[in-house]
């Protein structure tokens, strides 16, 4: 057998807008066309779209790959189309190997059936045998922290209960390849901690994984490799890292056309001592460097520096000015560079970094970039939260 | 043929737990539970029997036992059959979300929703036989016709059903005039009466295929005799041949289901 389980080769999938068939006059034509199979494949008619088109890639034994793309880049679309619920309309698809795909936790779920008959139902749904389940069911229901109301029919669950119990089950499939679509964004922190484990274990344990996620620290944490798409495309296949960097970059302001303005915020990038990155350890030393260009002049400028959370709580925020540096002016056509040092005592997660162009006196925003940068932070220790007040237990169950 | 046969046989726990699933939510929080299993066939035995009793005093005939042995061994056939159109229908809509995000072999939900059904027509198979062990019916070797004529019955249901199912699923259209036909189709099918009522024009109704079935199944039951083999070869025929036209209907547009249903 050989070490590449899954090869996807000059695949093509093809969609349309709209209502399938608007009337009888649209389906005729559609019925006949069917019949008599015209080779209509490479031409798109004006309702039609390539959903996917000319994507090309592997995967070995053992790998993990992430997939990320925004919001219609067709992500789904290949793990459909891996998975054999659809047909690519052109290419093909090698599968070697038993595949599981986690594309919605709970898809299987009967609302009137209890916790229980779930988990035999949805294993049974996910591939596993009767034996299997029978044997990992304790481990299912304690992996899910359910065990009280496992007797409970899931339509009395809440939805953070059903999702959990769902991913118990798919998280117990021993597949030689996994598909995971935006599981991860269900349940709470520590729940979340849970799955990338497991995940993790699944990995070492020499399947192979294909990640899809919107939560870039996620994909970072356990894939080596990722494939950015964008419209169906893929825009680039590499080592995670530089993946995660160049889609962060569409949205930031490195490549930003900043020709409409008269002064923009022409460049933003985090590093550290070796230079740029997005991945720092908690308390280590990070530059954010900013580069503004002017097109006309203007004066008593001040740069605007803050770092948002994940769900975009402000947790810190400072300027030149307030930093006691005072204002500066800028000539047309000059581009000025300023370097903001910071001590990222921050717990480990996603932050976003945003610049300000703000003038105090007269209350005036020239520009603004947020995120204009997206970093993440690690912790050896399990620290939450946005801080890292470095904790160190003193007196542990001391006798008073 | 063997493909389809062997991946079938690979899902079949699959196939068991979807039918286990059927059956399981079926009388779930009713009060009567699988009681209705029971009393739903024993409601359209008395309703024939209440047809039947109105034709004899209408007719002056006289009304027999038998006569209740023989709308009780037609219709609960005939309720299998046509409830078991009637989820099949369903089956793919109705496990939409399976169907868009799970690969498996998506004959197993109307396979499924058929075998639910027949469990049932199990049960009041049996609850018949044990009222017919205190009637006057009697058994006789003609019996052993029965497991031959249901499972000719049973493979016609599932071609049809497999046919509905995807139908349906491309056009809903298809479920209504499901329905219709099946509100129908109990005049044109002899479950009340029996086919030797419209002497020269018996051979009219009998192609419909599911009436030899009944008729034979009168046959061996009450009148302990056996049954017409000539009909009962012609249902036989076009239940194979509906059965495999459907299942390659079926599996034709099969990989289109995710996108379009």
């Amino acid at each position: 057998m050989s070490d590449i389980v899954l090869k996807l080769d000059h695949v093509y999938k093809k969609y349309k807008k709209g209502e399938l068939y608007d009337s009888l006059r649209d389906l005729i034509p559609v019925l006949t066309g069917k019949i008599f199979r015209s080779n209509k494949e490479n031409t798109l008619d004006d309702r039609e779209f390539w959903a996917l088109s000319d994507i090309n890639f592997e995967v070995k034994r053992g790998e993990a790959i992430g997939i990320i793309g925004s919001n219609g880049a067709g992500k789904s679309t290949i793990l459909k189309i891996l998975s054999g619920i659809i047909k690519p309309t052109k290419g093909s698809v090698q599968v070697n190997g038993v595949l599981s795909a986690l594309i919605e936790v709970g898809a299987g779920f009967h609302q009137d059936l209890t916790g229980r008959e779930n988990i035999y139902l949805n294993g049974t749904i996910l591939g596993m045998g009767k034996d299997e389940i029978k044997r990992k069911f304790d481990e299912i229901v304690e992996f899910s922290g359910l065990s009280e109301f496992i007797d409970t029919p899931v339509k009395r669950y809440s939805s953070g209960m059903y999702a959990r119990l769902g991913f118990s089950v798919a998280a117990h499939v021993e597949p030689d390849i996994l598909l995971v679509d935006e599981v991860l964004s269900v349940g709470d922190y520590v729940f979340q901690k849970k799955c990338i484990e497991r995940m993790n274990k699944v990995i070492k344990s020499g399947a192979s994984v294909i990640f899809i996620s919107h939560n870039l620290k996620a994909v970072t944490d356990l894939c080596d490799k990722s494939i950015l798409l964008d419209k169906g495309k893929i825009l680039e296949i590499g080592e995670t890292q530089d993946v995660v960097k160049s889609y962060l970059s569409r949205f930031d302001t490195k490549n930003r056309d900043a020709s409409e303005k008269d002064i923009a915020i022409s460049k933003v990038t985090m590093s550290d001592e070796n230079g740029e990155s997005i991945e720092f350890e908690t308390g280590q030393k990070a530059w954010a460097n900013v580069e503004v260009t002017a097109k006309v002049p203007v004066e008593k400028l001040a740069v605007v520096i803050a770092i948002k959370d994940d769900n975009f709580y402000e947790i810190f925020s400072s300027s030149t000015e307030r930093l006691g540096i005072g204002t500066f002016d800028i000539n047309a056509g000059e581009t000025l560079k300023f370097v903001f040092e910071l001590d990222l005592h921050l717990a480990s997660g996603t932050y976003h970094l945003g610049i300000w162009l703000h003038r105090y006196d007269i209350q005036k925003e020239y520009d603004v970039t947020f995120p204009a940068a997206t970093f993440f932070v690690h912790s050896e220790k399990d620290v939450r939260g946005v801080v890292n007040l470095y904790p160190k237990v003193i007196d542990h169950a001391k006798q008073i | 043929m063997s493909k389809i046969i062997k991946e079938l046989y690979n899902y079949r726990y699959l196939l068991y737990m979807i039918t286990w699933r059927e059956i399981r939510i079926k009388y779930k929080q009713s009060i009567m539970g699988i009681m209705w299993a029971v009393l739903m066939p024993m409601i359209i035995v008395s309703a024939g029997v209440l047809v039947k009793y109105a034709f004899s005093r209408l007719s002056g005939s006289p009304f027999t036992g038998d006569q209740i042995a023989t709308v009780s061994v037609k219709s609960i056939p005939w309720a299998f059959f046509v409830s078991s159109i009637r989820f099949a229908s369903n089956s793919l809509i109705g496990n939409a979300n399976l169907v868009t995000k799970i690969y498996m072999p998506r004959e197993i939900f109307p396979i499924a929703a058929i075998l639910s059904q027949f469990v049932d027509f199990i049960v009041a198979t049996f609850v018949l036989t044990f009222i017919f062990c205190f009637t006057n019916i009697g058994v006789s070797v003609y019996l052993l016709w029965i497991p031959v004529i249901v499972a000719i019955l049973l493979l016609f249901i599932m071609g049809l059903g497999i046919f509905v199912s995807a139908a349906s699923l491309f056009f809903r259209d298809v479920k209504y005039l499901v329905e219709v036909f099946l509100t129908f189709a109990i005049f044109f099918t002899p479950v009340f009466y029996e086919v030797t009522l419209f002497g020269e024009w018996a051979n009219i109704l009998l192609l419909n295929p599911v009436a030899p079935l009944l008729e034979s199944l009168n046959h061996v039951v009450v009148l302990k005799q056996s049954p017409d083999v000539k009909w009962l070869i012609y249902s036989a025929i076009v239940a194979v041949i509906t059965y495999f036209l459907s299942y390659k209907f079926f599996k034709k547009l099969e990989p289109a289901f995710a996108e379009s249903i």
